[in-house]
């Protein structure tokens, strides 16, 4: 039996004006038109969008989970980012 | 090395986090879940031809209009499943190819017929019903884009079960013919439904491993006891019976007892011998086999057009 493997697209979709994209699942579709409209059938049923993203699957670079320590390590023992670090006077109210 | 792991990952599991895509699990729970999804996928799939049936003979354009969403969900639920099952690193066509060869299940509840209208009652009620009870735990199954497709599909579902009990409680306030459907129609689909749920807990191989990788949160007798619980009082809001003579309410527990169920049907039905096997794999060989030239097109066009887009850019 022949295959015809349709690209897999991944579905990034804005819930309303204001919000970011976000990723919602992937589907198949032979272009990149046909990934819009067969979205919009799969996950916008109920208004949950109000716009679409489609990016090929194959062409997202992912960090490797594998590295996740040696990414994200460096920011473990910087708490002086974060405004809790600073005691303040109790005089002063609002910072 | 690899014990490390498995520990490290049990460990984990059991802290209620979750795992993604490419992070490390041991094969069997891979496995297990491309097993789950899979027919879950089928499920979904091969539960939109009971209910399409009904489609063309719904009783008003209201209906026919719900009933098309109703199943049009259902296709939906089956690609957000089928592309949570992908994730784990199998192909679309394979698993579909699982399905066509009989290799890969599908719930055995939709091997009934939908005799009547009032079958689609039913199956919206007690079906979906079960399947909702089914579902929302694995809303916080361990692996994440199961547990993200789950939140969606309970969401859609509940609208399922509504339309179904409605359906049920118009007939049964009907005329007596009408009831007279209504109650045929729980009659058939009671037992099955009930057996949704799987076997009972000292015969069902799985679960334990399940459990303890967080996949499965509550045991299938467990959750049929719930089911039974909730739905028994609806039946007797809208005037039917539950055909189950030996039912009845046990004041120390709180919780309704039943009559034996045939698991002897429910492994025939499995094992291929129900009143639709053949009819409802060879509507999906069917489908596949006549679709084969939509997406040959498709696939020729997106090359046509990628080509031309090609040469214009080169111009």
């Amino acid at each position: 039996m022949e295959k015809q493997h349709w690209p897999l697209w991944e579905i990034f979709i804005r819930s309303r004006q204001g919000l970011s994209h976000r990723h919602v699942g992937s589907l198949h579709a032979a272009d990149a038109e046909m990934a819009i409209e067969n979205a919009r059938d799969v996950y916008t049923r109920r208004q949950e969008g109000v716009s679409i993203w489609a990016v090929p699957a194959s062409e997202i670079t992912a960090s490797s989970p594998d590295e996740k320590d040696v990414l994200f390590d460096p920011a473990d023992d910087k708490v002086y980012r974060h405004p809790t670090f600073y005691d303040l006077p109790d005089e002063v109210k609002n910072m | 090395m690899e014990m490390d792991l498995l520990q490290r990952f049990e460990a984990y599991v059991a802290s209620e986090k979750k795992i993604e895509p490419k992070d490390w699990m041991p094969d069997a729970y891979r496995k297990t879940l491309i097993r789950q999804i899979s027919q879950h996928a089928h499920s979904e799939i091969v539960g939109m031809l009971p209910e399409g049936n009904w489609i063309s003979r719904a009783p008003s354009l209201k209906r026919k209009a719900i009933l098309m969403a109703k199943v049009q969900d259902e296709a939906g639920h089956g690609l957000y499943l089928y592309s949570a099952c992908e994730t784990l690193g199998v192909q679309r066509d394979d698993t579909i190819a699982d399905l066509h060869s009989g290799k890969a299940k599908y719930s055995s509840i939709f091997n009934y017929p939908t005799l009547t209208w009032a079958d689609i009652g039913a199956v919206g009620w007690l079906v979906d019903g079960a399947a909702i009870m089914n579902q929302v735990p694995l809303c916080k199954c361990s692996y994440g884009p199961y547990a993200r497709a789950m939140v969606r599909v309970c969401k859609e579902e509940s609208f399922h079960q509504r339309q179904g009990f409605q359906i049920m409680m118009n007939l049964a306030q009907g005329t007596a013919e009408q009831k007279a459907m209504a109650q045929d129609a729980l009659n058939r689909w009671w037992w099955p439904s009930i057996m949704m749920f799987g076997p009972p807990d000292d015969n069902s191989p799985n679960s334990a491993q399940s459990m303890a990788w967080n996949i499965k949160r509550f045991s299938n007798d467990e959750l049929r006891q719930k089911f039974i619980d909730l739905t028994v009082p609806q039946a007797e809001l809208i005037g039917l019976t539950i055909p189950d003579p030996q039912l009845k309410w046990n004041e120390e527990t709180g919780h309704y007892e039943h009559g034996p169920i045939d698991w002897k049907e429910f492994k025939q039905v499995i094992a291929g011998h129900g009143p639709c096997n053949k009819e409802r794999l060879d509507a999906r060989r069917k489908a596949w086999d006549e679709g084969a030239w939509v997406r040959e097109a498709a696939a020729a066009h997106a090359d046509k057009r990628a080509a031309q887009k090609a040469n214009t850019a080169a111009a």
